[in-house]
């Protein structure tokens, strides 16, 4: 009867942490998307371009660098998920959907760190780095993505 | 001390170039900021420390990419580029390079 306690228990803790990752999970990942949402509907008259404009900018009178960076991290029920999908393989959506959130959210803060005054982010570079290994030894966990361009400001908008 | 990440300053006119300046710095994990993001891994969402630990690390490379433009004499630094490395378990480099100029 003993020995059934000790396996019996790490099966109820890690039901509880499935469980908790996949309500908690997807409530903030459902929040999170309808923030992004209306934010990236709040920023759309600043583009955010990756061309570089290689003709002058008459009108412009000052150019400066901005970022905004994010780290997301998975929930332990995609976690689990994505360790499955890499046994059968294909699309592993669990991460796709993290990723997204990380690098929409990166493009919102370089914005709005450029501030309302912008006119136009140039030369806009997504990088994103995997700073996992923290947790669970090893998986992607938690990944950064990073956005930087250099906001342009037309002497108009001063 | 201007930065930007294309080729020119709009509204300047780039007068002396003095190469390739760049800052870097690595940054390990706080132990506890650790631990809290363990837990938070649980649950998912934004590692807020991480995302400011990270931020800060950045502004120091880039801060001493300044620092070494500025010593060349330049007041700008055109085409900045930044990078990220994970060095060891737990810490990863931040890295930002640049063309460094004067412009007028």
């Amino acid at each position: 009867m003993m020995e059934a306690i000790g396996p019996l228990l790490n099966l109820i803790i890690f039901l509880l942490l499935v469980s908790v990752g996949y309500f908690a999970g997807t409530l903030a990942e459902k929040r999170h998307y309808q923030s992004i949402q209306k934010r990236e509907a709040a920023w759309l008259r600043i583009p955010a371009v990756s061309a570089r404009f290689d003709e002058k900018l008459p009108q412009a009178s000052g150019g400066e660098m901005v970022y905004g960076s994010a780290v997301i991290s998975i929930d332990y029920f995609k976690r689990i998920l994505a360790g499955l999908r890499i046994i059968f393989g294909g699309r592993v959506t669990a991460y796709e959907s993290l990723i997204d959130r990380a690098r929409r959210e990166a493009i919102l803060r370089m914005k709005e760190n450029a501030g309302p005054n912008t006119d136009i982010i140039l030369n806009v570079r997504i990088e994103t780095s995997s700073i996992g290994n923290s947790a669970n030894g090893g998986s992607v966990g938690s990944i950064e993505a990073l956005a930087y361009g250099t906001a342009i400001r037309t002497s108009q908008n001063g | 001390m201007i930065l930007t990440n294309i080729e020119t300053i709009p509204g300047k006119t780039i007068v002396e170039h003095f190469g390739l300046v760049s800052g870097n710095t690595i940054r390990a994990k706080h132990i506890g900021k650790d631990i809290l993001a363990g837990l938070k891994n649980i649950v998912g969402g934004e590692l807020t420390a991480y995302t400011e630990l990270l931020q800060e690390a950045r502004e120091e490379a880039v801060s001493r990419m300044k620092q070494q433009a500025q010593s060349l004499g330049a007041n700008a630094i055109v085409n900045v580029r930044f990078s990220t490395s994970s060095v060891a378990q737990g810490a990863s480099e931040l890295y930002a390079y640049g063309t460094a100029v004067r412009v007028e």
